[in-house]
């Protein structure tokens, strides 16, 4: 008897294979075959998205679940240049889950809304018995108004520029080094926020990338992947030129894993036509916390539908898109 | 196998039997039963999966990194010479004798 | 000038210093009278090799040979299958190092126990073993012990506290291994199950870590008794490079011994104190079976007859299956280690044989030699 693993919701291979396998099979239709961040429906007026969440600690350094559960929903409506407008709230409570603590998350809740000028229009609540759920678990669904056209991963170009939008791995690492058995003590805070004002400023300028995304369970690993596989394309990147801050660098370390496979939550990458990447770079720079913004490869069709890591000395190697349940390694 | 993390120590705690180590500014408590005896605050340690497993050597370390800048400074020198060979031997070529 | 923590990583991953090495390996491998096989024996060199595309550097006389040094991968499917058995019994937390998640027995993997209900908990230090254990004291926490030398005194101390606090309700399963014993079967063993008559390693790169706990010592036979050159190297790229360039040296100036380019870790003693822990714990077990190699005399490390009532392998053996499982017949993992085929020469290789459903231990580890080209047809 087969039954569902953790590995299965890694955001990497096991996870896909899941729903390719089983969602897909079932339920395909060309909306959702396409596979992006938020589906654009109305002859591409709209964008919708939904997205749970479940996070332990639910408090963590740069954030909480609240906050988590606006922008995600919101990022994904601005991967494809929709401004956030509405959202739908559904939240699952376990038994004996302080009020005190509710009221904090949803003070989050609003203050993230305001940052993305979103409201939320309808919701629901529900609360289990002791054990059903770990505290607490937030579904949003989020409808937006698409600015900008075509943006898509299965729209990224031979010649165009990869940029990311800051250091990467921020949220992985602090939500792993506050796991219990884990007790790692660091500066370390979650990247988690909003990206649409970011986003906004770049379409503002005339800018349209062919593709973005934000990079959260897999990592940028798995965002590249995804890309190259969905447009038929090789993405190169300088190993060197990514940007890890050395608080990051220092738990990879220590835990045996690759900043790439980390999770992110206000990190994003795009796909810009190279006479557009610097404009965008500076762009995204000027927005407070992302000042590592950098371009750190480019399209080519030397190894199609691979992402090539290349190396300071002059090696290559491909990136893998992670498998498996993020773990620490002893070997 | 066996990943192990060169950190510094930063606080000892003899009774506990263990110590506060850093690893590129992220701290953890180990485990120094195996080097209990001898390690003291400032020193490099090797973590694996919680314990430091030994006290790294300062000198030969540094040794290392002389001899790879060594090696480096060596390079560089015989690099400026071929390509101050190859100019010398273009400019035979050259029919003005290099001067343009 | 005083070393700071950074010089650590940055100097041994230099971009100029490995292409300087590089260049150096090439014009000593230009004195080579034929090209030469190095093994690395352990899974971390071989990681170092993968992601920094170390190969590429070199020229086409030195080729590496990964070796079976991940204490995962080279796990036979019955002691796996202790552990998920052990997983499923009432009232019991199984307690293990991340790495043995994935990796399947024939029942399915720890991954799959835990998705069935099985109380499985994956730690990052055996010390949290000590935790779990305290912290259920009406539960039996079973700690799955895996690992080299270098991982084996962690789990002694881990024994030492329990003890010493009295607890009644930690127990261990013990996995570990040791690798000069692999390294000499893998140039040494004339029975049928394992030929090696033929085997093409020339020289071996020691590991780092192993190295640190056990000493240089435990290489001391291979240049003399079996004429393989041994460089017990450290995990950073500069440190392999510098130790292939040592390597190479040793062949060129027809020397064969045993030495250290990791000078600043290992000494030819190693850790004493490390040792004594171990051998206060542990002994010799007769037989070890590896996955892929077959069963593999005084390869690893088993509790001492004082400490039986700690011994999980003895509180449960009227449930623990005692039968081998025979590895595959077609796999030929055991040629593979030894630089005789190549993964695409197997029959299984992709059809039988898959990183989904590994059948030996070159395709469980994603460093293997057979994941490596599966997954990349063998190109870079």
């Amino acid at each position: 008897m087969k039954t569902i693993t953790l590995a299965q919701g890694n955001g990497g291979e096991e996870n896909r294979q899941l729903i390719s396998e089983l969602f897909f099979r079932h339920l395909k239709n060309d909306i959702l075959q396409k596979a992006e961040d938020a589906a654009v429906v109305e002859d591409g007026t709209l964008a919708m998205t939904t997205d749970s969440f479940t996070v332990s600690p639910i408090f963590f350094a740069g954030g909480d679940i609240g906050k988590l559960s606006v922008c995600g929903t919101c990022n994904d409506l601005a991967m494809m240049a929709a401004r956030p407008c509405y959202l739908t709230l559904s939240v699952v409570l376990e038994e004996g889950f302080e009020t005190r603590k509710l009221e904090k998350i949803v003070r989050s809740i609003k203050k993230e809304l305001l940052e993305n000028g979103a409201k939320v229009v309808a919701g629901d609540t529900k609360v289990v018995p002791k054990g059903s759920v770990d505290q607490i678990f937030i579904t949003t669904t989020g409808l937006g108004e698409v600015t900008v056209p075509g943006i898509s991963a299965s729209n990224v170009q031979k010649g165009d520029v990869i940029v990311v939008s800051r250091d990467i791995g921020r949220h992985g690492a602090a939500i792993f080094a506050a796991r219990e058995g884990i007790e790692l003590e660091s500066a370390i805070t979650s990247d988690c926020a909003s990206l649409w004002p970011m986003v906004e400023k770049v379409i503002e300028t005339g800018v349209v990338p062919h593709a973005m995304r934000d990079a959260t369970r897999g990592g940028v690993a798995a965002v590249l992947n995804e890309w190259a596989e969905a447009s038929g394309v090789c993405i190169e990147v300088d190993e060197g030129e990514i940007p890890v801050s050395e608080t990051v660098a220092g738990i990879c370390e220590l835990l045996g894993f690759e900043p790439t496979a980390l999770a992110n939550e206000g990190t994003f990458l795009l796909a810009v036509r190279p006479e557009e990447a610097e404009k965008v770079v500076e762009i995204l720079r000027s927005f407070p916390g992302n000042e590592a913004a950098v371009q750190i490869g480019e399209v080519t069709d030397s190894y199609l539908q691979k992402v090539i890591l290349r190396s300071a000395w002059g090696t290559k190697r491909f990136m893998d898109l992670p498998t498996g349940e993020l773990l620490p390694r002893i070997c | 196998m066996c990943l192990s993390i060169p950190s510094k120590v930063v606080e000892v705690n003899k009774d506990e039997v263990t110590a506060i180590v850093d690893t590129m500014g992220v701290k953890r408590k180990v485990g120094i039963d195996f080097i209990a005896d001898e390690v003291e605050e400032g020193d490099y340690v090797l973590i694996h999966i919680g314990y430091a497993m030994n006290i790294i050597d300062e000198e030969d370390a540094l040794e290392s990194i002389k001899v790879y800048q060594e090696i480096l400074e060596k390079m560089d020198e015989e690099q400026r010479q071929e390509v101050q060979e190859s100019m010398v031997k273009e400019s035979d070529n050259c029919p003005n004798g290099g001067v343009t | 000038m005083s070393l700071q923590l950074k010089d650590l990583y940055d100097k041994f991953r230099d971009p100029a210093t490995i292409k300087a090495l590089a260049k150096l390996i090439g014009e000593e491998a230009k004195k080579l009278e034929r090209p030469i096989n190095v093994m690395e024996v352990c899974g971390g060199h071989t990681h170092t090799i993968m992601k920094y595309g170390l190969k590429q550097l070199l020229p086409e006389s030195i080729e590496f040979i990964h070796g079976p040094g991940c204490p995962v991968c080279i796990m036979p499917k019955e002691r796996i299958d202790h552990a998920y058995i052990l997983a499923q019994q009432p009232d019991v937390i199984l307690v293990t190092l991340g790495d043995m998640i994935k990796v399947p027995g024939s029942k399915g993997s720890l991954q799959d126990a835990r998705s069935k209900g099985a109380d499985v908990r994956f730690v990052y230090s055996p010390l949290d073993a000590l935790k779990i254990a305290v912290e259920n004291p009406d539960k039996t926490v079973i700690f799955f012990a895996i690992g080299f030398e270098t991982t084996t005194p962690m789990t002694a101390a881990l024994m030492d506290q329990a003890i010493e606090r009295g607890l009644k309700n930690l127990l261990f399963h013990i996995n570990h291994v040791t690798v000069p014993e692999v390294m000499k079967e893998l140039i040494d063993s004339r029975d049928v199950h394992v030929d090696s008559y033929n085997n093409r390693i020339d020289a071996f790169i020691g590991p780092s870590h192993v190295s640190v706990i056990a000493g240089a010592k435990i290489y001391e036979p291979f240049p003399r008794a079996y004429h393989r050159p041994v460089v017990v190297s450290g995990f950073e790229p500069v440190d392999v490079m510098e130790g292939v360039l040592m390597l190479v040296k040793q062949f060129s100036e027809k020397r064969c011994e045993l030495e250290v380019q990791y000078r600043r870790s290992v000494t030819y003693e190693g850790n004493l104190k490390a040792q004594a822990m171990i051998n206060k714990y542990f002994e010799k077990r007769g037989l070890f079976k590896w996955r892929g190699l077959g069963n593999i005399p005084d390869s690893a490390l088993k509790l001492r007859d004082e400490y039986a009532k700690f011994d999980a392998e003895k509180r449960y053996a009227d449930i623990l299956p005692k039968e081998e499982i025979e590895d595959h017949k077609l796999c030929i993992c055991g040629d593979i280690l030894r630089g005789m085929a190549k993964p695409t020469e197997c029959q299984v290789f992709s059809t039988a044989c898959k990183p989904s459903s590994p059948l030996g231990s070159c395709m469980v580890s994603s460093e293997g030699a057979c994941a490596a080209y599966y997954k990349y047809g063998g190109v870079m």
